[in-house]
C-alpha cells in the first residue's frame, strides 16, 4: 500500500494492468451494484444468450446491499459484503469484459484465475464501514431488478472511493500475502 | 403483579433497534483506540482510524454504521411477576422491530431461505426467553450482519480433545474465516452443555461489554490465551495482515454430558451492536 493512484470508470485494460495487489486506488466515475440474487439472474440472461440490463466492458462491479436513503442523501450506508457468494458467477461475467470488482473477503481460486485470464482486478473497501463508505457516494439510481429491494441493481455516481487492490491480473492474492507478513509460528 | 404495556415493550425495541444501528457503542470505540496503539501493520493502523471515523460519522449524521443492519436478536429476561397487557410480548418485540426498521431506515435483511424473497419487515425476531425473579424485564436487543454470522462454526468434539483442542479449533476458525467476517472480530465462545446451548451461550457471551474482564479467573486465563493465539495468526484488521484480528474473545461455560464437549464459536464482526433495555 505504498502507492496512490486514482482511476476513473470504466477501466482500461492498461488501467487494470499497471496496478498490482496492495496498491491503493481512489476510484471515481460510474459503478454498477449486484449482489447475490442479481448475479443469479445476470448469469440466468447470459445463459439464454439474452441482453443484459447494464454494460459490463471496462465497468467495476461493487457487491453492496445499501440500507434505504434518509430524506437528502442518495443512498444509506453503504459497505462491501462478503464476496464468496458471488464466486460462482464472477468468471462469466469477467468474460464478458467486467474489468474490476469491489467487495470483501477472499476469491475462490477460479475467480483468481479468470482475472488473469481476462485482465481484471478485484478491490476490497473497508467492510462494516458503511457510513464512511457512503460518503463517497453522490448519486445512486436503481436501473434493474426493483422487486429485489436492497439487492436491486443500482448505478452509482462516485467521487474518491478509497479501495485496496486485493487481487491483480498475475495472480498476487494480498490476503494471503498480508498474513504471511504478521504471521508468527 | 406488575403490568407492562405492550405498547411499551414496543416502543423501546423501536428505539433500541435504530439505537443499536447508529451508535456504536464507547467500550467497542474504546477498543478500537487502544488496537490502533497495539497494531504494527501501517495499513492495520489506518483501517482501525477509519472504524473510528466510520462510528462518527455513523451516529452524527444518523446513517447506519454498516449496511448490513442484520437479523434482530433478543435475549429478554422477563420477571416471573410482570404480566404483559393489551396485546402478547413477542408480538410486542416483532412490532418495534417492524417500526424501526421502516422509521429508522435501516435494511431489511430477512428472507426465505430458498425462494429469497424478503420478508419485507425484518421480521422474523429470534428471541430467547428467560423466566427470572422479579418484576422487570430486561432486553439485550443485538442486530447481528450475516458476514460475520456465516463464519460462526459448531463442534461436537469427543471429550479427549480437551482445552487444547477447543483453543485449536477456536483459533482454526477465526483463521479459516480470514477476512471474511469483517476483522478486528470479537469471538464469543460456548464450551458445554448440549449443542443447542452450547451455540446459545457462544452468542450470549457476546453482550459482554468490551474490555471487561471475565468475572470467572479460570475463563478470564482461557480468553487471554486463545486472544494471543488468534493475534499470531497474522490475519488483521480487513484480514490485510496485522497483529489486530480479534478485539477479545468472551468465553461461557457449562458443565456436559459424559460422552460429549460441545463447543461453538460466534464470531461477531467489528462493529458489535447491541443494546441493553430495561422495563
Amino acid at each position: 500500500m505504498d502507492r496512490s493512484i486514482h482511476l476513473k470508470t470504466p477501466l482500461t485494460a492498461s488501467d487494470v494492468a499497471a496496478l498490482r495487489a496492495g496498491d491503493r486506488v481512489i476510484l471515481s466515475g460510474v459503478l454498477y451494484t449486484a449482489r447475490d440474487a442479481a448475479h443469479r439472474r445476470l448469469i440466468d440472461l447470459i445463459e439464454a444468450k439474452e441482453p443484459l440490463p447494464i454494460p459490463l466492458t471496462g465497468q467495476v462491479l461493487y457487491y453492496v446491499g445499501p440500507s434505504p436513503a434518509p430524506p437528502g442523501r442518495p443512498i444509506g450506508a453503504a459497505g462491501p459484503t462478503t464476496s464468496y457468494r458471488m464466486d460462482p458467477y464472477t468468471p462469466q461475467l469477467l468474460e464478458k469484459g467486467l474489468k474490476g470488482i469491489i467487495g470483501k473477503g477472499k476469491r475462490s481460486e477460479a475467480v483468481k484465475q479468470a482475472l488473469m485470464t481476462y485482465g481484471a482486478v478485484y478491490f476490497a473497501a473497508i467492510g462494516g464501514a458503511g457510513a464512511l463508505m457512503s460518503q463517497s457516494i453522490r448519486k445512486a439510481t436503481v436501473v434493474a431488478y426493483h422487486d429485489l429491494g436492497p439487492e436491486a441493481i443500482r448505478e452509482l455516481y462516485v467521487e474518491g472511493m478509497p479501495l485496496v487492490v486485493v487481487n491483480d491480473t498475475e495472480g498476487n492474492d494480498l490476503y494471503e500475502e498480508g498474513r504471511k507478513a504478521y504471521r508468527i509460528a | 403483579m406488575r403490568h407492562i404495556e405492550a405498547q411499551a415493550v414496543t416502543e423501546a425495541v423501536k428505539a433500541a433497534v435504530v439505537k443499536a444501528n447508529y451508535e456504536l457503542g464507547e467500550d467497542v470505540i474504546q477498543s478500537f483506540e487502544k488496537a490502533r496503539i497495539d497494531e504494527e501493520s501501517p495499513v492495520g493502523r489506518e483501517i482501525l482510524e477509519r472504524l473510528i471515523e466510520n462510528a462518527r460519522i455513523a451516529r452524527t449524521e444518523r446513517i447506519p454504521i454498516c449496511q448490513d443492519t442484520g437479523l434482530v436478536v433478543v435475549f429478554a429476561d422477563v420477571g416471573q411477576e410482570v404480566v404483559v397487557s393489551n396485546g402478547g410480548f413477542a408480538e410486542a418485540v416483532e412490532q418495534g422491530v417492524r417500526d424501526g426498521y421502516e422509521e429508522g431506515y435501516l435494511r431489511k435483511s430477512v428472507c426465505h431461505p430458498f425462494t429469497r424473497k424478503n420478508t419485507g419487515d425484518n421480521t422474523p425476531v429470534i428471541i430467547h426467553f428467560n423466566l427470572v425473579k422479579g418484576s422487570g424485564i430486561r432486553m439485550w436487543v443485538v442486530p447481528k450482519g450475516g458476514g460475520s454470522e456465516n463464519m460462526s462454526r459448531l463442534f461436537m468434539l469427543p471429550p479427549s480433545a480437551g482445552w487444547t483442542g477447543v483453543k485449536e479449533k477456536i483459533v482454526l476458525t477465526v483463521e479459516e474465516a480470514g477476512p471474511n467476517p469483517c476483522p478486528p472480530t470479537i469471538v464469543g465462545v460456548g464450551i458445554g452443555g448440549n449443542f443447542e446451548q452450547s451455540a446459545l451461550m457462544a452468542k450470549r457471551s457476546l453482550l459482554r461489554p468490551l474490555g471487561e474482564p471475565n468475572p470467572d479467573d479460570e475463563l478470564a486465563r482461557m480468553e487471554q490465551e486463545v486472544l494471543e493465539a488468534i493475534n499470531r495468526t497474522g490475519v488483521g484488521p480487513q484480514g490485510l495482515g496485522g497483529r489486530i484480528t480479534s478485539l477479545a474473545v468472551h468465553i461461557l461455560m457449562m458443565p456436559c454430558h459424559i460422552a460429549s464437549l460441545p463447543l461453538a464459536v460466534n464470531i461477531q464482526c467489528h462493529a458489535s451492536r447491541h443494546l441493553e433495555v430495561t422495563l
